[in-house]
């Protein structure tokens, strides 16, 4: 195990956005004029509520057609899953997958992912520490990806509006999904890495 | 007071001291191994040409279709705005807002902001509002997602090719461009541009 100092102990604070290190008793930092903060603040909490939220708007989500066709006198209105086993009885297979990881996989991991680090960040848990971390960094990664299904649904709703074979329109369901995607984006902004490593020094 | 020699681990707090790196590495943090720094300076030449190269690639993203859609003897075709707009009706437009700032209003800032500051970087000038940008720069990133659209794509022409005759348009060939510099410039520690001016023209001098 490193013993490197933590800049808390040191009387410093990393600047978040031009990463200079700061002596702790700036409240801005000298070069950006950025906020600095030990710890963001409020991090669990603001974190339990954005994560709550998206999890709520979730359930609709995966309800509620996002996407409603009409094509050749034929119409019906689809959810996220349903394209997805569409795709699969196609014979798209590794399309039906991709659309499932993003659609489905990437929101449920960044649940119980962020669960799992804001329970035991709670209780200064020492448990896989550098595994947390890296799981963290994974969730940053992967969270955007799920934009997948709102840029499929704008490009089929816009070649097939108004044309002659039939329409296609936009249903509620993906209006949640979008915004799932952006409250488990500000979810992990909002959780403060640090403090999986608070309490390392003891 | 501030310590530009250390550098502190956003990941994990940790403090270590700055080293000069070899070509290509990373400084890593030796407690959570996130990455802390890369060798690669902004180098601002290259980094102009790849942002300036960006915005002329984004021009045509935009203006042109990225899906043609053909059966019997119809067809139609949509950019990525008119994708958007359709998107937008009614209930749709909170999702839509969404799907413009991310696709199409954050990507045109970053190349807004990165360019503005490298024209005057190159005449070893600070910009005006250099720190505003900068900051702005910082904040958006992680908004920007145009290689999803890049994605989304691909899916849409699979999804359709079943029933029509579906084909990429110069749009969709120019997203995948715009993806590919996105990625390079992404490359450059754009951080470093905030290192004094002094210290930049004595790293010049020294390579
Ligand atoms: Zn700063
Ligand atoms: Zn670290």
């Amino acid at each position: 195990m490193t013993a490197a100092p933590r800049a808390r102990e040191l009387g410093l604070t990393g600047c978040h956005t031009c990463g200079l290190a700061c002596a702790a008793e700036h409240a801005r930092c000298p070069r950006c004029d950025s906020r600095l903060h030990a710890r963001k603040p409020d991090s669990l909490a603001r974190c339990w509520a954005f994560l709550i939220a998206a999890l709520i708007f979730y359930i609709p989500s995966n309800v509620l057609p996002v996407m409603y066709t009409s094509m050749l006198g034929r119409g019906e209105a689809s959810t996220i899953l349903h394209g997805v086993v569409e795709f699969w009885k196609a014979g798209s297979w590794d399309i039906a997958l991709l659309i499932f990881i993003a659609s489905v996989a990437v929101p449920s991991t960044k649940f119980l992912v962020l669960a799992a680090l804001l329970v035991s960040a709670r209780r200064r848990s020492a448990w896989a520490r550098l595994q947390r971390s890296r799981l963290y960094r994974f969730v940053e990664l992967i969270g955007y990806w799920s934009m997948l299904d709102v840029v499929v649904v704008a490009l089929v709703c816009a070649l097939i509006q108004f044309h002659l074979l039939g329409t296609a329109e936009p249903r509620l369901g993906i209006v949640f999904f979008g915004l799932v995607v952006v409250l488990t984006m500000l979810a992990a902004m909002s959780f403060d890495p640090r403090l999986i490593w608070d309490g390392d020094e003891e | 007071m501030t310590y530009p020699e250390l550098v502190i681990c956003e990941y994990c707090d940790s403090v270590w001291c700055r080293s000069e790196l070899g070509d290509h590495e990373i400084a890593r943090c030796g407690r959570c191994r996130a990455v802390l720094y890369r060798a690669s300076r902004a180098d601002i030449d290259q980094l102009l040409a790849l942002t300036l190269a960006a915005a002329i690639v984004f021009v045509i993203a935009n203006a042109s279709p990225v899906i043609r859609i053909a059966v019997s003897g119809m067809h139609n075709e949509a950019n990525l705005l008119q994708s958007i707009a359709a998107l937008s009706h009614g209930s749709g437009l909170i999702v839509g807002l969404v799907a413009a700032a991310t696709l199409f209003v954050v990507p045109l800032l970053q190349i807004v902001l990165l360019g503005w500051v490298l024209v005057f970087a190159r005449a070893r000038r600070r910009a005006p509002g250099f720190a505003f940008a900068m900051r702005w720069l910082h904040r958006i990133r992680p908004w920007s997602m145009t290689e999803v659209f890049l994605l989304g794509v691909l899916v849409a022409i699979v999804k359709l090719s079943g029933m029509l005759s579906v084909i990429a348009g110069p749009g969709a060939w120019a997203t995948a461009i715009l993806t590919v510099l996105i990625t390079l410039i992404a490359q450059h520690d754009v951080r470093t541009l905030w290192e004094p001016l002094s210290a930049r023209v004595a790293v010049e001098l020294r390579e």
